[in-house]
């Protein structure tokens, strides 16, 4: 059923040395259009600077990529327009208000003053925050923030998000509401790109891939994992994955 | 262009909202006028002397009564024991010895040279080279006295002698304050200009806003010139604020044109907020950044001509000073302020200090990675 899906992240034999150590070692996959897919791994594994790479943050040592159609090498600029991200160090800045905030991003990406007027009434009346508008951001609850910075990140409509793992350090009711957030955004034809070690959340997503030491171990739905490794959940999978890999290395 | 004007509005609202900064940007400028140009003092007053007077003739009474009457000297010893009074100077209680021998008025009578000892305690060897040509001024200025009493006994007309008589130029009462004052200036706006913008520069990046703001399509120059802006602006307030602190406390003198003052400012603080930016590339945490930072201040403030003239440092250290913009405000500041320097005096400095900003935020702009 994948054949017929239109890619809008290829990554071909993607390197990333730092030194001697192979961060990335030789990754090869691919994220469809309109998919939320799950980068798992444990802490470690390579999952950020993977997807430091993606967003042109970092430059890879090798390897063919292309993100949202444009060129890693040579069109970053052009990616950076497309997409959105989320990293796991809170990135709004605390000492303005929640309307400074989506103001500034929003007017770096190009929108008009009546386009951020506009969007940031709906994303405020939508995340409940219309009351705290003015205030400072360093003055809201961790859960609130997070979820301000992810509709931030989304503010600019781009074709795809990056999300490293958003929902460090929340409590499990707020990790829920979270995942409301990512599916709403998917509803809208947002590409969602969510590393994440929590394997519940990997059971939200339509497909994950599981890093280990830097490179891919597998990758499928949840479902099909499951039943590849005949367990139950994800958690499985993960510590089955985790335990064969390193085996086969020795 | 409408980016950039979104950053910098949000870049004064982080400054004017934060409850240490702002203080610190208003008090800051007064505490250092106050302290450092009253406490960064050379001028030598209450030099203490110990008077060793063992010819105790009327020659020798008259020294002794030319140094009690000066205001630069203070006399609480006299003895006859050279030993007791080096003692003192051991000690550290006094600054100078002068020795008159027995016997020196009945040389000086028959036509001899007769000689005078001084002895100076040198351990702040600029303070020993002031009070040595004090003292000799004052003696010199005897001699003359002396020499015209006896050699022309009765005469009406004196006998020809060159008369040296000095006026000090721009600063005619050798005010310590009007030189300091423009100095601190100087300072202060290099202060603010370089270890703010490098701070907050790499504040952003140990909180991560520096990653949310490269990924995010803004050209690399519009976010810079966002960033370096505000500080531009801070400073110059801050040269202004400073100007005024230094018009109404200590009454410097303003010379020459304002105006000309904040161009070169103005064109100073590009070269020194790309020093700040550069520092904030080679940096990735605050820490780092105080350190750096800390060591180019040093030397920018020490070779700069603020505390010891520039002229008489030797060549290789004027040749290291090319690298040095506060050196070149500094003097700047000072021809403008007091001698009131037009726009073709300064015109060396301008054009050394436009080269200059252009190099250090080529280099800093191309330092600067989005992606890295």
């Amino acid at each position: 059923m994948s054949e017929q899906k239109e890619t809008i992240i290829t990554v071909k034999n993607l390197v990333k040395k730092f030194g001697n150590f192979r961060a990335n070692d030789n990754l090869s996959f691919e994220v469809f259009k309109g998919e939320i897919f799950g980068f798992l791994g444990a802490n470690g594994a390579g999952k950020t600077t993977a997807i430091k790479i993606l967003c042109g943050l970092w430059a890879p040592t090798s390897g063919d990529i292309n993100v949202a159609g444009f060129d890693i090498y040579t069109q970053t600029e052009q990616i950076k327009r497309n997409i959105g991200y989320m990293s796991q160090k809170f990135s709004l800045y605390e000492d303005i208000t929640v309307f400074e905030n989506i103001r500034l991003f929003g007017g770096i990406y190009g929108l008009s003053r009546r386009e951020i007027a506009q969007r940031a009434t709906d994303l405020m009346r939508r995340l409940d925050l219309e009351h705290s508008r003015d205030k400072l951001i360093s003055s809201l609850p961790l859960g609130w923030r997070q979820k301000l910075a992810f509709s931030v990140a989304i503010l600019h409509k781009p074709k795809l998000v990056f999300l490293d793992e958003p929902t460090g350090g929340v409590d499990p009711v707020t990790r829920r509401k979270f995942w409301d957030q990512i599916y709403e955004a998917a509803d809208r034809g947002i590409t969602v790109f969510v590393t994440t070690h929590y394997m519940d959340e990997a059971e939200y997503c339509d497909r994950v891939s599981i890093m280990v030491d830097g490179r891919i171990a597998d990758i499928d739905t949840p479902s099909a994992l499951k039943e590849k490794y005949r367990v139950k959940n994800m958690n499985e999978v993960f510590l089955k994955i985790a335990r064969i890999l390193p085996d086969q290395n020795n | 262009m409408r980016t950039i004007l979104y950053l910098i509005q949000k870049e004064l609202l982080q400054v004017l909202r934060n409850k240490t900064m702002l203080p610190i940007i208003f008090i800051v400028p007064i505490v250092q006028l106050l302290i450092l140009v009253h406490a960064a003092t050379l001028e030598m007053k209450n030099i203490d002397m110990y008077i060793v007077d063992k010819d105790l003739s009327s020659t020798s009474r008259g020294i002794v009564q030319k140094f009690e009457s000066s205001p630069f000297y203070f006399i609480n010893h006299h003895s006859f024991s050279m030993q007791d009074a080096e003692n003192e100077l051991r000690k550290g209680n006094i600054d100078i010895i002068l020795h008159i021998p027995f016997g020196f008025e009945s040389e000086l009578i028959k036509g001899n040279n007769s000689g005078l000892q001084l002895l100076i305690d040198a351990i702040n060897g600029t303070a020993a080279g002031l009070i040595q040509s004090y003292t000799q001024a004052v003696l010199a200025d005897y001699n003359r006295e002396i020499m015209l009493e006896w050699a022309s006994p009765g005469m009406k007309e004196r006998p020809m002698s060159i008369e040296i008589t000095h006026s000090f130029w721009y600063n005619p009462e050798l005010d310590y304050k009007t030189y300091m004052v423009p100095g601190i200036l100087v300072l202060l706006v290099t202060l603010i200009g370089m270890i703010l913008t490098a701070l907050n520069l790499v504040r952003e990046k140990e909180l991560g806003t520096a990653e949310q703001i490269n990924v995010t399509p803004i050209r690399k120059y519009h976010f810079i010139i966002g960033k370096l802006f505000p500080f531009w602006m801070i400073a110059l307030f801050e040269l202004a604020f400073g100007l005024v602190i230094g018009k109404l406390l200590f009454d410097i003198p303003i010379v020459g044109s304002l105006g000309l003052l904040f161009l070169f400012a103005a064109v100073y603080l590009f070269a020194i907020l790309g020093v700040g930016l550069f520092i904030s590339t080679l940096a990735s945490t605050q820490q780092q950044v105080m350190f750096i930072n800390f060591f180019f201040m040093l030397l920018f403030i020490l070779m700069s001509g603020l505390f010891t003239p520039v002229e008489t440092m030797p060549d290789w250290a004027r040749v290291i000073n090319i690298a040095n913009p506060m050196a070149y405000f500094m003097r700047v500041n000072r021809m403008i302020l007091l001698k009131g320097s037009g726009f073709y005096d300064i015109l060396p400095e301008f054009v050394s200090v436009s080269i200059y900003a252009l190099i250090i935020l080529s280099l800093a702009v191309w330092r600067y990675r989005k992606t890295v």
